[in-house]
């Protein structure tokens, strides 16, 4: 079920800024695949061009055996290729059940339906449960959106993407401003999620990187710096110097 | 349903306003005052364009500024057919929704590459574009419009008759409003009411919002041809005033003063407004100045216009929309 994804010499400018320079990212079917580096490294602008939401100035991007460069956001979607956002965007005046029924519609069927009511979509909704009792959000699938706290509002984002049965998950910092349990629930929900899915997880918490990672890509400046194992990673002289500092990992 | 839900303010109100709508031809009959029949027919035909513009404007979150344009092909749909002696009701109905559909693909293709001010301003440019050109169109009356002599007759209905009218506006009415009640929570009216939040992360699971704007809009488009050629009935005149951008204004006022995304509000707002219009033009010419006061007063009273409003009465329940889950249709 899972594909890789590959980018060939990825570009990005924003004027005089390189933002992404010549990124050949390969990421296997299967892996999780963690992206670390320092804050402006282009983590997220790379992110944005694998799921669409920015176009490329050169370079290819081909998600398993397809050459996805200039496909738009929804096609890419629709292929398994989906993603959650660093900055949580779920629908707030939707429940937490609509917002994740949402979404396992949106890649499965078409959404031209003008009398019955989403929910009563059966097999979608249970799909969509089943979602959310992965990431621990169902005794709460009837609360607005916007009635969550922050930490729920993260697992929803996932929740949402994990109802799409994606082939390839990108996460943008899961994690981001999570408590320290919130933070080691996500981990272990990721770490059950291996193998099932391609994952590729940019995240600034290190415990959990080096945990999850199969492979890892330090992105400086918006170059691949290096890619390797977790071990390769802790024991390069460079990465530890510019990024990782002198912590224990 | 719950009897609790429907003894909510909003559920209420809107109940007792269409019970009051369906009264109105028995009080005019009782009152010997058929003129009460053609002026809230008109309210009603307004709150049919109001709440066609309100699937786009309230759900769709697009400030279309054009919908005039809708209301005035569907009453020259009716005119230029009248013109050649045409009184087949299903004719001067099937021309109104073809332009409408022919128009609103063509104009929505255009307008919705664009949202915010863009979008309004196109669809302004694309009504008054419609408007130029029936005023510069002499075989049908130009400046001057012209007077419809065939009204549409569907059998033996002629909805030249202000009852046969009255009556057929309100169920159809009444057919849109549950329509856009189940719209609302329907696969298609998630799709337009989550891309009106954020169409990015609607396309982001999967769904190209493009298109469900664009079938949003023609829909909304087609409504509006048909409370257009209720209008060339009502009034037995064809007009390219139908098409000036006020009246497009006017269908954004009465949306957003009777709640926008409502399902009740386009049909409160528009009563609220053409009543007052119609009070206040008893009393003084300057009717416009105590229109502008009411719609600055509901501003002020915060978002949600009337529905909101009253929805503010009451407490809000703890479960704001049961869930069927088990049992529910599959």
């Amino acid at each position: 079920m899972s594909a890789g994804l590959r980018t060939e010499g990825l570009v990005k400018r924003y004027g005089a800024l390189t933002v992404t320079d010549q990124v050949s990212l390969d990421i296997r079917p299967g892996e999780l695949h963690a992206i670390i580096g320092p804050n402006g490294a282009g983590k997220t602008t790379l992110v944005n061009q694998l799921s669409g939401e920015l176009r490329a100035d050169a370079g290819r991007i081909y998600f398993g055996e397809l050459e996805v460069t200039t496909s738009p956001v929804h096609a890419r979607a629709r292929g398994g290729l989906l993603r959650t956002y660093q900055i949580t965007s779920v629908f707030d005046a939707f429940s937490v059940r609509e917002n994740v029924v949402l979404a396992a519609l949106g890649v499965r069927e078409h959404a031209f339906r003008f009398w019955r009511p989403m929910l009563s979509r059966r097999r979608l909704v249970e799909q969509a449960d089943a979602a959310m009792d992965l990431v621990g959000l169902l005794p709460r699938a009837e609360a607005p959106a916007a009635d969550l706290a922050y930490g729920e509002r993260r697992q929803l984002e996932l929740a949402m993407a994990l109802a799409a049965e994606p082939r390839v998950l990108l996460l943008d910092e899961p994690m981001a401003g999570m408590s320290a349990a919130e933070s080691a629930a996500i981990t272990r929900l990721l770490a059950s999620l291996k193998g099932r899915y391609t994952i590729l997880l940019i995240e600034h918490d290190m415990q959990a990187v080096f945990a999850l990672a199969d492979r890892i890509s330090v992105l400086v400046y918006g170059q691949l710096m290096l890619t390797g194992t977790p071990e390769e990673i802790r024991n390069n002289p460079e990465v530890r110097s510019t990024y990782l500092g002198e912590e224990e990992f | 349903m719950p009897i609790s839900r429907l003894l909510q303010p909003v559920p209420l109100v809107g109940g007792l306003v269409f019970l009051g709508l369906a009264l109105v031809p028995v009080i005019a009959g009782l009152l010997g005052e058929p003129y009460y029949l053609s002026l809230v027919g008109r309210f009603l035909v307004y709150a049919i364009a109001a709440s066609a513009l309100n699937l786009i404007l309230g759900y769709g979150g697009l400030v279309s500024l054009g919908h005039a344009l809708f209301m005035g092909l569907g009453v020259y749909g009716v005119a230029i057919a009248s013109h050649y002696g045409l009184d087949s009701g299903l004719l001067h109905l099937a021309l109104g929704l073809a332009a409408c559909a022919l128009i609103g693909l063509l104009t929505g293709a255009v307008s919705l590459r664009t949202t915010g001010i863009g979008f309004i301003m196109i669809t302004l440019a694309f009504s008054q574009m419609g408007y130029y050109l029936f005023v510069s169109l002499r075989a049908y009356g130009g400046d001057d419009g012209m007077p419809i002599v065939y009204t549409s007759r569907f059998g033996g209905l002629d909805l030249g008759n202000p009852a046969s009218l009255y009556w057929v506006a309100f169920v159809l009415l009444v057919a849109l409003t549950c329509w856009s009640a189940r719209l609302r929570t329907s696969p298609f009216g998630m799709v337009l009411r989550g891309a009106a939040r954020n169409a990015q992360r609607v396309e982001a699971l999967g769904l190209p919002v493009f298109r469900y704007r664009l079938v949003g809009y023609v829909l909304s488009a087609m409504i509006c041809g048909v409370a257009g050629l209720l209008l060339a009935n009502l009034s037995a005149y064809a007009s390219p005033s139908t098409l000036v951008w006020n009246v497009s204004g006017e269908l954004i006022v009465m949306v957003v003063l009777g709640g926008m995304g409502t399902v009740f509000g386009p049909v409160l707002g528009a009563v609220l407004f053409l009543s007052l219009e119609e009070l206040l033009k008893a009393y003084t010419d300057h009717w416009m100045a105590g229109l502008g006061l009411a719609i600055t007063l509901m501003a002020l009273l915060g978002h949600g216009g009337l529905v909101g409003l009253l929805s503010r009465l009451r407490p809000r329940p703890a479960a704001p929309v049961p869930v069927q889950m088990e049992g529910g249709q599959p």
